[in-house]
């Protein structure tokens, strides 16, 4: 059993994502955000489940979809939310946006939006770990589509053959924009490609995050001790579109439905209760600190300024 | 001084950066104990450096670049090899919207010390996936740079410079030239980015050109000079960052400029060379600028198809006796 306070912890990660979420959402409601955004919200079980496995010198890579990854690694609110909103004290001063934050003072190495592509940065950091010789452990996140791509087979293949300290992440959300797993792939599991690469394959409810830190805890446990890499598929399922423009009018309405019954917060809360890990007070108070932690986040964010335009001429080269 | 070849000039580099830095390590497929790499450069090292550092890989040219990549992002000096520069194509994810842009989206947290090697070019009748000239296609990925070498001395100077620096460079290897020889001090030293350097001085043309065109250059010059033509052979050595100074500096001398590359001539290295100085100097041009480069088709297979598109001494002859008269 863990304890209480990791739990806590864990709790109040997966509230400072939904929270942070549904800001990011009413502020592009307001035209505040650029761009477009891929909201992390109901996913947040996964990240956090995942993480809260890992060491502030661990790595983690991640997608388009990435909000919730950066936020359950311990990056700052304020600077996320500045970054989303296009501002200089943004993590990526303003060059990123949503689907390129990154903190590496906190091994984030950060979202790339080409899908998949983040999959063999992460068997790289995972090479140089070990040619490095230290006990670092990468978390690799993206979704089911990207099991599609190229990458995810040269990227697993290399991490199985060389045995790196990679924990490849399948954040399986059944839908890649539009498209439904089952006309994209004649497998229900994309875990069961593990055996391809000669890997453990595991699938996990991603919605119930003590399952999916269950899962990684084992996963990352074998990594470090150069057992090599794991496949983790996680089940969920994303709240809303899969950018600000979609309806996800595709989705069946049971569908939806039935998956809303499933979301991770609810459930993490009554198991708290019901094992006594947490009072009824005691979660209140985590809920209003994630909801000023997201308020002061936002408060930055706005108050921040913009870079200076010709500040787009720098960071190109070192 | 000693004559090396270009080939030991590489292997010398890459096995004096490994000695120096531990960081240092090569991947590619077949750059191992096996075959060392399909060119030969990478011989000897998995024999000395261990089969750690000098990485055989699966066929999986973007896995290459990707794992480079997160490797450069975390400490790591990371020199892969692509077998042949047309592969690239399959790592271009990899080389240009990852390697190339993580710097800058990130805000300059990431550093990419990533030296991607590529042997390529025309001339070995291996047809048209093994043979072109692509150093356009990254230059025109802002995050690059693209080295040129075409001596012993250049090759291993740059190559030097690009393992120790912290952006990602395209480092361009003709396989003519590897049996190449020419002077490499036993001493260390090093070869800048961004300055060129003059082959041969003349006064009465510049010829800028790259790679195994240098040498088609200067043996043009040298027929030249029979003829009365005083032409300057300049070698930009990179492309990315390119020496625009020593380029405009010799057309304000000569007042001519041809520029020779083994590429396709549509949006080339000289479409770009071109464009540069008919834009910053233009008023020092007597003639019209004229480019020798490859016809836009792909590199065909027969010798006497695959001579036809190469440029050679006689083309660039020719075209600078079109502006010089």
């Amino acid at each position: 059993m863990l304890e209480k306070a990791k739990m806590a912890e864990m709790y109040q990660k997966m509230l400072e994502i939904r929270y942070f979420e549904e800001k990011v959402f009413e502020l592009y409601g307001q035209n505040l955000v650029p761009g477009t955004i891929h909201l992390y919200a109901w996913q947040e079980a996964v990240a956090v489940g995942v993480c809260a496995n890992l060491r502030r010198d661990d790595y983690i890579t991640s997608t388009h979809r990435g909000h919730g990854h950066t936020i359950a690694k311990g990056a700052e609110l304020g600077k996320i939310m500045a970054e989303i909103l296009g501002k200089k004290a943004g993590y990526c001063k303003g060059k990123g946006g949503s689907m390129h934050i990154a903190d590496f003072s906190l091994g984030m190495l950060g979202a790339t939006a080409v899908v998949g592509a983040g999959i063999p940065i992460a068997a790289g950091a995972g090479l140089s770990i070990k040619l490095r010789g230290t006990t670092q452990v990468v978390a690799c996140f993206f979704g089911e589509g990207a099991s599609n791509q190229g990458t995810f087979h040269e990227g697993i293949n290399m991490a199985s053959i060389w045995k790196l300290p990679v924990v490849f992440v399948c954040e399986n959300n059944l839908y890649a924009m539009g498209t439904r797993q089952s006309r994209v792939m004649t497998i229900e599991n994309v875990a069961d490609r593990a055996v391809a690469y000669g890997i453990l394959g595991i699938v996990v409810d991603g919605n119930d995050v003590l399952a999916v830190y269950e899962a990684a805890r084992e996963a990352v446990r074998r990594a470090r001790e150069g057992k090599g890499p794991t496949l983790i598929e996680c089940k969920t399922y994303r709240h809303k579109g899969h950018s600000r423009v979609d309806p996800a009018t595709y989705r069946p309405k049971e569908e939806v439905e039935e998956w809303l019954k499933k979301d991770p917060i609810p459930r993490f809360r009554t198991k708290l209760l019901e094992q006594k890990v947490l009072t009824e007070a005691e979660a209140n108070k985590i809920e209003k600190d994630a909801v000023a932690a997201v308020e002061y986040a936002v408060k930055f964010a706005l108050e921040s300024p913009y870079p200076a335009p010709e500040e787009a001429l720098e960071d190109v080269y070192a | 001084m000693r004559q090396i070849t270009i080939r030991d000039a590489l292997r010398e580099a890459l096995r004096e950066e490994m000695l120096k830095d531990k960081t240092v390590f090569i991947l590619g497929e077949d750059v191992g104990r096996y075959w060392h790499g399909a060119f030969g450069v990478t011989k000897g090292l998995a024999e000395e450096f261990g089969d750690e550092r000098v990485r055989d890989t699966p066929i999986s040219e973007s896995a290459i670049i990707g794992v480079a990549t997160g490797a450069a992002i975390t400490g790591m000096r990371p020199v892969a090899e692509i077998m042949f520069g047309d592969l690239s194509a399959l790592a271009m994810d990899q080389i240009a919207n990852q390697a190339a842009k993580l710097r800058y989206m990130f805000g300059g947290q990431a550093k990419v010390p990533l030296v991607i090697r590529m042997p390529f070019g025309a001339g070995v009748n291996i047809a048209a996936h093994h043979s072109q000239s692509l150093e356009a296609w990254f230059m025109h990925a802002p995050g690059l740079w693209v080295a040129v070498a075409s001596t012993p001395y250049d090759a291993k100077g740059l190559l030097k410079t690009a393992i120790r620096g912290d952006n990602p460079v395209m480092f361009f290897e003709h396989k003519l030239l590897y049996p190449v020889k020419g002077e490499v001090p036993e001493e260390e030293f090093t070869v800048p980015f961004g300055v060129a350097d003059v082959k041969r001085e003349g006064e009465d043309v510049s010829i800028v050109a790259t790679l195994y065109m240098v040498h088609k250059a200067l043996a043009a010059a040298e027929e030249l000079a029979k003829q009365g033509i005083s032409a300057e052979v300049i070698d930009p050595r990179t492309l990315v960052p390119l020496d625009k100074q020593a380029i405009i500096n010799s057309v304000k001398k000569t007042g001519r400029l041809v520029i020779v590359t083994e590429d396709c001539k549509t949006a080339g290295v000289s479409a770009e060379i071109a464009a540069i100085v008919a834009e910053e100097a233009l008023d020092y041009l007597d003639a019209p600028i004229r480019r020798v480069a490859e016809p836009d088709t792909p590199i065909p297979f027969s010798p006497p198809l695959e001579q036809f598109v190469i440029p050679n001494e006689k083309s660039i002859v020719k075209a600078v006796r079109e502006i010089v008269s």
